[in-house]
């Protein structure tokens, strides 16, 4: 059985659905990828799997009792409320400060235990969200948008990171993608969703499909940049062009050398 | 000791910032004061209906505060803005109110004392009352204090853990009601936010974990308190009303503590 799954899925906020008969299921050790522009209901079907939306048609089901480690999509820390890197891991549930230290040895930021949270550096931030989600011992991760804001080494390392936890742990992983055209090489599957979901697949199958390109535009010639192990350089030295757009631009064809 | 009215309103002002700290510091993170302010000024309306039915005062505040509380709450969550629903029942409750104490037959009654606090007259039974209504917030914050502080953070980071957000922030009503009936006797519906607020931004200030900022902010109250009945019993000033002058004053200190 899938660890959560989405059954004929439609969520509306006053009468506008925003998604619509969404069919998704996803297993343990399992990689899924969500790509979809502004507006297409990704981190609305996050939300309803994580029980945080009602849906006006169909159902979400779990596994019972299933542990979800969530990064969300941001962090706005209130100025008023002090919050240490330590007080956050132990959040919602005691950790004790040798599990702390493991679990930030273990995201690569060793030494920011007594820090507070604002004053962390993006990257640094991002893998403590990740630190306490992995916590809860999650045999799902759900990673809205978390390379956010990483340069493209940051996000290449990030997503090396998500790789290595998975074949640690065995959870499955959930991620939603807000480039288009950069996506984990080791996705089984990526969704392309706009409202409901136009096609998924492989990558490379994905990539290629006519339903991928009518949504982000034939600009792209279906090209993924995809990120793998011996890849973690930068291709795109000298490259002027924005990556945090959601609409479709020309992605440079990359050619995976790995 | 107790027959003394000055300890008795000492004990009255340290009882009520035990509570306050804590829930203060909630109404400081989630932007809640004027909701805090909502909720106080609808005691007012509590006060002319307990008098009128007969009912202890501190019953009536907690009735009509948790109403207030309950409504705000329903109402912003059908997406009316927050800031406009506040302004039409806080106020419309306080005027509510004053226009039904005038209705009250019989007994003229003192509405300063409710608007302003009356510390120098609390009894014994009001200090059972404070230090009964102080324990059982400190305990019901105490109960849900991860799951409020997560909630608090981030929403959907609290989906995640399965926990409910509309039940945290009912049970953050339900508190600010307690401390809306315990503290109307101490500063009146006016400065109760005062007293929310005031003890928690100062204890931001030198705090690194909000744990540290609660038990600060109880600490920054109590000593507000006990300077402001001072003061007050020095320079002949109205208690209540001294001990937030009291309270602000530790507010600027603390902010020239933070350079």
């Amino acid at each position: 059985m899938s660890l959560i799954a989405a059954q004929d899925l439609s969520v509306g906020y006053g009468g506008d659905a925003v998604l619509r008969n969404v069919n998704f299921a996803i297993d343990t050790n399992e990689i899924v990828t969500i790509v979809g522009p502004n507006g297409s209901g990704k981190s609305t079907l996050i939300r309803a799997l994580l029980g945080g939306l009602i849906p006006s048609k169909g159902q979400v089901k779990r596994t019972p009792g299933l542990r979800i480690g969530y990064v969300p999509q941001k962090l706005a820390i209130d100025a008023t409320m002090p919050m240490s890197v330590g007080r956050f891991l132990s959040l919602p549930k005691r950790q004790s400060a040798q599990r702390q230290a493991d679990v930030l040895e273990r995201v690569g930021v060793p030494h920011v235990a007594k820090q507070q949270l604002s004053a962390l550096s993006g990257g640094q931030f991002q893998r403590v969200l990740l630190a306490r989600a992995l916590l809860s011992d999650p045999q799902l991760l759900v990673l809205d948008e978390p390379t956010q804001g990483l340069d493209q080494p940051g996000v290449a390392g990030f997503y090396r990171l998500i790789e290595e936890v998975r074949d640690d742990i065995g959870c499955g992983v959930l991620m939603v993608s807000h480039d288009l055209h950069v996506v984990m090489a080791t996705s089984d599957r990526v969704i392309c969703l706009n409202g409901h979901i136009c096609c998924e697949g492989t990558p490379t199958v994905v990539s290629a499909a006519p339903e991928y390109r009518a949504l982000f535009g034939m600009g792209t010639r279906g090209a993924f940049a995809l990120y793998q192990h011996a890849h973690d350089h930068n291709h795109d030295e000298g490259c002027t062009h924005d990556h945090s757009h959601d609409h479709a631009h020309h992605a440079q064809k990359e050619t995976t050398d790995a | 000791m107790l027959d003394d009215f000055f300890v008795r309103a000492l004990l009255a002002g340290v009882g009520v910032a035990c509570a306050t700290g804590p829930l203060g510091s909630f109404v400081v993170w989630r932007r809640m004061a004027y909701f805090g302010d909502a909720v106080a000024h609808a005691a007012i309306l509590g006060v002319a209906l307990a008098i009128a039915s007969n009912l202890p005062i501190a019953l009536g505040t907690l009735i009509t505060a948790l109403a207030m509380g309950l409504v705000v709450s329903a109402l912003t969550e059908r997406g009316h803005a927050m800031d406009s629903v506040l302004g039409v029942l806080a106020h419309g409750a306080l005027a509510l109110g004053l226009v039904a104490i005038s209705f009250v037959p019989g007994v003229r009654v003192d509405l300063s004392a409710f608007l302003f606090g009356d510390i120098l007259a609390v009894g014994k039974s009001d200090l059972l009352v404070i230090w009964g209504g102080a324990a059982l917030i400190c305990a019901l914050l105490a109960w849900r204090w991860s799951a409020l502080i997560t909630v608090t953070l981030n929403v959907d980071l609290a989906h995640a853990s399965g926990i409910n957000p509309k039940r945290e922030a009912l049970v953050l009503t339900l508190a600010l009601a307690v401390v809306v009936a315990l503290a109307i006797k101490v500063v009146g519906a006016l400065l109760i936010a005062a007293l929310l607020i005031i003890p928690a931004v100062t204890a931001r200030s030198f705090s690194r974990t909000p744990e540290v900022m609660a038990i600060g902010a109880v600490g920054i109250g109590a000593l507000a308190s006990i300077l402001g009945l001072h003061a007050s019993l020095q320079f002949d000033t109205p208690a209540g009303p001294s001990i937030v002058v009291a309270g602000g004053v530790l507010f600027v200190l603390s902010l020239m503590w933070r350079r």
